[in-house]
């Protein structure tokens, strides 16, 4: 492609790297990313992939901001409460970088729709805040090939996963099923430092460019763990697990699953 | 400044400042096939000596640099290499 005299000066810095160039600048126009969710964690993920020139960004969400978002939701902004998360995410990414074209899906992710939502995308990142939509999201990346960025926080603590379905394990390979509700504290009950959620936002958002790029190793069949308070990093290898339900070799979950929302997600 | 090579491609980047210097001529020579030769002129002296040792990094070969004039070098680099380096 011919960039634009602004593209030139705008990604200059990614091109002078060897490992990305004008080849891999290209790579990122051409990629599409969906976001599962754009709270805390796809705020930063969808900041950095504008930023970064990744040329179709699908925002998945059906909340509206609310004031309480503003702690950690850096996508948002005051003047924004009350409009659809997926719009506000729109107007910042596109403000950004009018490279960028982002997609709005104002809705839940259930087994009906999750397919067809998430099936044109290159790679899906998981920003969900519960259980049943982390289980769907990585059943369905399981079931289309999607490569799946998988992320999770909680108070002063952050994990990230790569998912390349079939080379390696899945999020089912790790936990092979949700905990039942009540067992872990819920979303309003446990709190989360709101810097915690940039810091593994952004951790997701690298593996998304280096996984486009194709250079470095992905967490692939590794758990990356981080505590803010110790500022320890931690990478835990986890093994395909050849009698995962859903990517073993004789799956037994064949079809999506809507497991009880035991967490209201509003506030 | 006779030429033992063939000339493929020519660009001129007069007027541009580092790092702009390298960029423009990395996406120049990206765009050409292994063994062709780019010729890039530029009024910038620290790009005579920042965008050869640049290109040498990236596995290219720098055959000649000839200065022209006070204010002009033309920097002839042959494309060695082909891929992102991973």
């Amino acid at each position: 492609m011919d960039f634009t005299e602004d593209q030139i000066l705008r990604y200059s810095r990614h091109i002078l790297l060897p490992e990305v160039g004008g080849e891999g600048q290209e790579r990122l126009l051409n990629a599409k990313v969906v976001l599962v969710g754009a709270g805390g964690l796809g705020s930063p993920v969808g900041y950095y992939l504008a930023a970064a020139g990744v040329g179709t960004i699908g925002v998945i969400d059906n909340d509206r901001v609310e004031i309480s978002n503003l702690q950690r939701q850096i996508a948002h902004n005051t003047g924004r409460l009350g409009v659809l998360k997926a719009d506000s995410a729109k107007e910042t990414y596109e403000t950004l970088n009018p490279d960028v074209k982002v997609v709005t899906h104002k809705e839940r992710l259930t087994s009906k729709n999750i397919k067809d939502i998430i099936k044109d995308y290159d790679i899906v990142v998981d920003g969900s805040d519960n259980f049943p939509t982390r289980y769907l999201v990585n059943d369905a990346c399981v079931m289309l090939k999607k490569t799946l960025v998988s992320a999770a926080v909680f108070r002063f603590e952050g994990q990230v996963m790569t998912i390349v379905p079939g080379y390696g394990p899945c999020y089912r390979c790790l936990f092979e099923i949700p905990p039942p509700p009540g067992m872990v504290p819920s979303c309003q009950e446990a709190g989360i430092l709101g810097v915690v959620t940039g810091v593994i936002g952004t951790i997701q958002a690298t593996e998304v460019v280096k996984v486009i790029l194709g250079i470095g190793q992905p967490l692939k069949g590794s758990l990356l763990l981080w505590n803010a308070l110790d500022m320890s990093f931690r990478k835990v290898k986890v093994p395909h697990n050849r009698e995962c339900p859903v990517c073993g070799e004789h799956p037994t979950i064949t079809e999506l699953i809507d497991y009880e929302q035991f967490c209201s997600m509003s506030h | 400044m006779a030429d033992e090579f063939k000339i493929d491609k020519t660009l001129d980047i007069k007027g541009q400042v580092c790092p702009y210097t390298f960029v423009r001529s990395k996406l120049a020579i990206e765009k050409m096939n292994l063994g062709e030769v780019l010729e890039i002129v530029t009024d910038h002296k620290p790009a005579s000596e920042n965008v050869p040792r640049s290109m040498e990094n990236e596995g290219q070969k720098v055959l000649k640099i000839d200065q022209v004039g006070e204010k002009e070098w033309h920097i002839f680099v042959r494309k060695d290499k082909e891929k992102i380096k991973k």
